[in-house]
């Protein structure tokens, strides 16, 4: 149950982006969660929400990516979706894979409400 | 709608300090590994038959991290060993930086392994890089043959699996063999030991390699 800290760094990188007085129109908070990230995707959003509640990020909330756990076989060159773990090649059985992706924990994109502009 | 791209890991403030530990770890010819597990698969007992079996031969010093107390450490300088409790009060996993504020305590000049026995936990220590040359992951043969497959996060992540309590076997239902094929399903490039701190077994072989592992990144002392 990491989660929490985990939050706590992605409000962190949002600080590093966003001029404080536009926090409050910070809206999806876009996150990629590889499967093999370690991280539960609904406990996430969960800490996300009570440490941003009452602070100017209130507004805002994760917009998760969930990526697959794929591997590449090198000896028949196929791409699995493992999301079992695994990276035995589940085509022709051979170890001699690589991981491609499913172990994101990354921040990609931050989505700001647009400045209303005031009526003259 | 405007939209930022940010592309950034959001654990990167522990990489970052991970990167800085390993610098220093690099800059003192230090080897360091990271042991983990679930509770209780005797990496505690692994570590005091490790420094009772290299003590003398190696400089070795100790991080332990714990949920709450200082037990371990307590365990582990009865061997006369430079060793450092960490409690994390509830936190699941090490993270870089308390094993950099650790480091403080030691005088690296001296030290030719760094043994880091992380929180018993086989979920978030895996994602949590300290600055180790590797993780060691620890199962033993009262946890279930499928504990790799139940938790394949970790094993990713190891570079060694020592499959420990192997006197247990004819006592429970276990077969070490199907243990290490599910890990090799999960990591085929595992290094593995059997091991039983009881009778010693296996204990010689995992020390030499650990010896050998060690003179590798320290030819000069």
């Amino acid at each position: 149950m990491h989660e929490l800290s985990i939050a706590e760094n992605i409000v962190e990188i949002i600080h590093q982006h966003v001029d404080e007085d536009r926090l409050r129109d910070v809206r999806a908070v876009g996150v990629k969660v590889g499967t093999y990230s370690g991280v539960v995707a609904d406990s996430l959003e969960f800490s996300y929400q009570a440490i941003t509640a009452a602070t100017p990020l209130e507004q805002s909330f994760l917009a998760l990516e969930q990526i697959s756990f794929v591997v590449e076989c090198e000896e028949c060159n196929q791409k699995l979706i493992n999301d079992d773990g695994v990276t035995q090649c589940s085509s022709c059985g051979s170890f001699k894979t690589k991981i491609i992706s499913g172990r994101e924990l990354q921040v990609k994109d931050i989505e700001l409400e647009d400045v209303k502009k005031e009526l003259v | 709608m405007s939209v930022l791209t940010i592309e950034r890991k959001v654990l990167e403030k522990n990489d970052d300090v991970a990167r800085r530990n390993r610098e220093l770890f690099a800059q003192h010819k230090l080897f360091v590994i990271n042991l983990v597990s679930s509770p209780g698969s005797g990496k505690t007992s692994l570590l005091e038959q490790t420094l009772k079996h290299l003590n003398g031969s190696l400089r070795i010093a100790v991080v332990e991290g714990d949920v709450q107390t200082d037990f371990d450490a307590q365990r582990v300088a009865k061997f006369n060993v430079p060793v450092v409790q960490i409690v994390t009060n509830g936190g699941c996993h090490l993270e870089a930086k308390l094993v950099h504020d650790a480091l403080a305590n030691f005088d690296l000049k001296k030290v030719d392994l760094l043994v880091i026995e992380n929180v018993g936990n086989l979920v978030c220590p895996a994602n949590y890089d300290l600055g180790e040359a590797m993780k060691v992951v620890v199962v033993s043969t009262t946890e279930g043959d499928d504990k790799p497959l139940k938790y394949p996060g970790m094993f990713h992540h190891a570079s060694v699996l020592i499959v420990n309590k192997i006197d247990l076997v004819p006592y429970v239902n276990s077969n070490p063999e199907v243990i290490k094929q599910n890990a090799l399903r999960i990591n085929p490039a595992l290094k593995i030991f059997e091991t039983s701190c009881t009778t010693t077994k296996g204990i010689p072989e995992w020390c030499e390699w650990l010896r050998s592992q060690t003179k590798v990144r320290d030819g000069s002392k």
